[in-house]
């Protein structure tokens, strides 16, 4: 039996990522390559190329933000721009519009904005690309439902 | 069938399960619902309001018909501007509508009302369906419900959940006492101004109504 003592992993918010604590406000614009993790005060725009931005549950993020992947734990007002994935954890709050390829938002959420699902570009291929599938169509009524009662015109 | 008349329909089959702490979720056949989308069935890149607040299940129901989806908690905005306080009071009214309904440059083609309208007292349920009015397209609907027990001192409301064009998720996130109940007949006249309205009757105590612009 080992005597070594266990390593606490460290935690997933301060690892290979750029931080902003909680004791933190920034004015201005935030440009980063790599994973940043804000958990103070924002005002400003932030833009993480091809890396993931978490906004903590201490996080107040007045701006617009513009990331591969975005994670938000707490407070932000402005637009969201994920070019793959926008997660909205529970007593998370977001008030802005929404244009991201996937989203995930938790029962506790507060969410006011619109959602624009963009997918992404599929890669070329020689023969050209193939047509967009067309939306299939509902399923026939339930025998079961509750039946018409009136339709009144004025 | 003539309008102002009603027929009964059968009880929905429903189940009711208990899948978070404290929420009671049941699921029940809609006709209202699926009406709303096959009036939608075929078109993509609408502009579709919930104002249910948002939930995972709407967002994916909406999005992949490759919708654009507008969301707003309208019963959470109504106890957060005016609490207890007078739904007739002219200030608060206006502050409202600019919280939750102030779309400048954006037309919908559908709304989701859900249950929200009957919380909500005579001044303010008249300004709110006026804005509603001028916010929706020519001949798009707005899906509503409104619970019919006439003796009802509190009913239980809920997030709506799309399960799938037919079915919803009830989930309830309490008991809240109406501002008003409402008839056939009343629901005619509360919707006069607009072009059609058509009700389902379910046993459940729960008129569902589609409104066109």
């Amino acid at each position: 039996m080992s005597t070594m003592p266990f390593k606490t992993p460290e935690p997933e918010s301060t690892r290979g990522q750029a931080s902003i604590g909680k004791a933190v406000k920034i004015n201005g614009q935030i440009y980063s390559k790599e994973d940043l993790y804000v958990d103070g005060d924002v005002e400003g725009t932030i833009e993480l190329q091809e890396h993931r931005l978490t906004i903590g549950p201490n996080g107040k993020v007045h701006s617009s933000v513009k990331a591969r992947e975005v994670v938000i734990l707490g407070n932000v007002q402005g637009n969201v721009d994920a070019s793959d994935k926008l997660e909205i954890r529970k007593d998370a709050r977001l008030v802005g519009d929404i244009k991201t390829a996937r989203i995930i938002i938790e029962d506790g959420a507060y969410f006011k904005g619109s959602i624009d699902i963009v997918k992404p570009e599929p890669a070329k291929a020689s023969g050209g690309t193939p047509p967009r599938p067309q939306q299939s169509a509902p399923a026939p009524a339930n025998a079961q439902g509750a039946a018409v009662a009136a339709e009144v015109k004025h | 069938m003539s309008p102002g008349t009603a027929v009964l329909a059968p009880q929905h089959p429903s189940t009711a399960t208990t899948l978070f702490d404290r929420e009671v979720v049941s699921t029940r056949a809609s006709r209202g619902l699926e009406q709303f989308f096959t009036y939608l069935r075929g078109q993509a890149g609408l502009s579709i309001l919930d104002l249910a607040g948002a939930s995972q299940e709407n967002i994916n129901f909406i999005t992949n018909l490759g919708h654009k989806l507008y969301s707003e908690d309208f019963v959470r905005s109504l106890d957060d501007i005016f609490g207890g306080e007078d739904q007739s009071n002219a200030s608060r009214i206006d502050q409202f509508l600019r919280h939750t309904l102030n779309f400048e440059n954006e037309r919908f083609d559908g709304v989701l009302v859900w249950d929200v309208l009957q919380y909500m007292t005579p001044t303010l349920l008249t300004a709110t369906l006026e804005r509603l009015r001028t916010i929706v397209r020519p001949q798009s609907y707005l899906l509503t419900y409104f619970h019919s027990d006439e003796k009802a001192q509190q009913v239980p409301y809920y997030s709506f959940r799309i399960k799938d064009q037919q079915h919803l998720l009830l989930a309830q996130r309490g008991m809240r006492k109406p501002a008003q109940i409402f008839n056939n007949r009343s629901l005619e006249k509360l919707f006069q101004h607009f072009e059609s309205v058509k009700f389902f009757l379910t046993r459940e105590q729960l008129r569902e109504v589609i409104v066109r612009r």
